[in-house]
């Protein structure tokens, strides 16, 4: 072919082909306690299987942690005027710092390990999310309120039985679109040294000039991706479960 | 007691309105008068029907007197108590559908039970009496998406009428439906009126409807709306409706209210096209 080096761009039969060379890298589990030699610990598939476990765990606890403060708060926002007045403008302040320019933050408050990774997706999706709630809050069809309140619901009973399933559906949407960031995020939190970790797996290639294993990781990182996302839906498919389904509804055009 | 909390109606009056005026966006340049000088009274068990050109302030009404909107002038009384908040008392079925949709049609109806915290057993019991009464019992456990646009307005009938209210405000709850569909609906209203006992206010652009339906047809004008009339419908009932008086009825409904629709359209035209 000619215009790309092999060597440096590496076709996916060959940096697809030797997953037990490549996997051996993966195996930072033990490396950084002093004797271990690179051949002991787990095999080479299973140490592709705990890094990239480790990484959807850190995505993972980290979405739960954001989805549940940020719907927390953007429903105290709309629910306590004092929250409105104090916690609004602060956020609104907040959302659009890269999530970036919170990484020595997260090392600061939490050294190395799995905390920085999780605190960094929770801060990159956190404050999105807020305002994402507050805005579907707003947008909670009227009628149905007044259905309660002609009921003679409660402010607190309106709020948990109209407006939190109401914005549910939605909710999940933003969740969904924010995951991506989530795990470009974990991979930059990650090459700063948690342990191990897809992101730490992908500075080494880096450090190291293994084009195959950028490759490599970048193909497994697509693959985890995706699967996260197919397995969100199902989720949602199951939480929305009066949601009719509108995959199909433009297919007939 | 001040004037004010002495009023000189009937106390036992199931509604009462008493120089009731709405303006929208009040204080604001955007602000639009929908009501003005709206006297009224009706009695508990009355059918009142009200009737007039798109835009008049009728939707505009029905929630003030359920309470979910404050009157920017005059008082409104519901048996004697000063209308503030909405109350279960009040039942307001709305002109689109507003079932819940994450709950089951027996869910729906019974949402007003579990807001009290009554256990499901109750609730399940409550939601199938007011649903037989609608004939949706066999869609008990289906959700609002798989129903048909009547069938929803039918739950939230049934929904309406699971709290017992003594007064039923219903906002062209027939509307989106077919003539057959919707003179079977009429029928079952007045079964449901005549059972219950309460006082119903429904909101209709169809004259027939009024005429099928009413004690009373409140005519407004167009916007701000006012009583134009108040016009007596004393057809016994059950109604024929092809007789010689129902047709003077529709006849002179029509005439009434075609001078005000003509004054509607003037006015909304003025406005699109500033001389
Ligand atoms: N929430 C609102 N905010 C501001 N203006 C409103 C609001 N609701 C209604 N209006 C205005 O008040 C006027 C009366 O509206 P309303 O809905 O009561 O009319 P209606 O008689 O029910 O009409 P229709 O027969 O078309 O339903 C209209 O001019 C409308 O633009
Ligand atoms: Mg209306």
């Amino acid at each position: 072919m000619g215009w790309a080096d092999p060597k440096l761009l590496p076709p996916p039969h060959i940096f697809l082909d030797n997953i037990a060379e490549q996997g051996k890298f993966f195996n930072t589990a033990t490396r950084w306690q002093v004797g271990t030699s690179m051949t002991e610990g787990p095999s080479a598939f299973e140490s592709v299987l705990i890094t990239g476990a480790a990484t959807t765990a850190r995505v993972f606890a980290g979405l739960v942690l954001a989805s549940v403060l940020a719907i927390g708060i953007g429903v105290l926002v709309r629910y306590y005027r004092f929250f409105d007045r104090l916690v609004l403008p602060t956020i609104t302040l907040l959302s659009p710092v890269s999530p970036i320019a919170w990484l020595p933050v997260a090392i600061f408050l939490f050294g190395i390990g799995n905390a920085p990774a999780i605190f960094m997706v929770v801060v990159a999706l956190f404050f999105h999310m807020v305002l994402a709630t507050i805005n579907q809050i707003d947008t909670v069809n009227t009628n149905l309120i007044n259905v309660a309140r002609t009921m003679g619901a409660s402010k607190a009973q309106i709020y948990a039985r109209v407006i939190v399933p109401a914005i549910l559906p939605g909710m999940l949407q933003v969740l969904r679109m924010n995951l991506f960031g989530a795990w470009m995020v974990v991979l930059v939190a990650e090459s700063t040294g948690v342990g191990y970790g897809m992101g730490q797996v992908i500075m080494l290639a880096r450090n190291t000039f293994n084009p195959s294993l950028v490759f490599f990781t970048i193909a497994v990182i697509g693959v985890l991706g995706f699967t996260f996302d197919w397995l969100l839906r199902q989720a949602q498919r199951r939480i929305l479960y009066w949601l009719p389904d509108t995959e199909e509804r433009l297919r007939v055009l | 007691m001040s004037s004010e909390n002495a009023p000189t109606f009937s106390s036992r009056d199931a509604v009462v309105c008493r120089g009731v005026g709405k303006t929208w966006a009040a204080g604001t340049k955007r602000a639009h008068e929908a009501l003005r000088e709206i006297d009224l009274d009706i009695a508990p068990g009355e059918f009142v029907v009200f009737l007039g050109p798109s835009g008049c302030g009728k939707s505009t009404l029905l929630y003030l007197i359920a309470g979910l909107e404050d009157a920017t002038e005059g008082r409104i009384w519901s048996f004697s108590d000063k209308v503030e908040t909405p109350s279960p008392e009040r039942s307001l079925i709305f002109q689109e559908t507003s079932l819940f949709p994450w709950l089951t049609v027996w869910q729906n109806v019974s949402f007003g039970l579990a807001i009290r915290g009554a256990a499901q057993d109750e609730r399940r019991a409550v939601a199938a009496e007011a649903l037989q009464r609608v004939g949706l019992i066999a869609a008990m456990d289906k959700r609002p998406d798989e129903l048909s646009g009547g069938m929803r307005q039918r739950v939230a009938v049934a929904r309406a009428l699971a709290m017992r209210p003594k007064v039923l405000l219903m906002d062209e709850p027939f509307a989106a439906l077919d003539v057959q569909t919707r003179a079977r609906m009429q029928d079952f209203l007045l079964d449901v009126w005549r059972d219950s006992g309460a006082s119903v206010l429904f909101v209709t652009h169809h004259i027939d409807e009024a005429v099928a339906l009413a004690d009373r047809v409140v005519v407004f004008t167009s916007r701000p709306g006012r009583i134009k009339t108040i016009y007596p419908i004393d057809l016994p009932r059950p109604r024929n409706l092809f007789s010689r008086e129902a047709e003077t009825m529709r006849i002179q409904l029509t005439e009434l209210l075609r001078d005000e629709v003509d004054r509607a359209f003037a006015e909304q035209e003025a406005f699109a096209v500033p001389a």
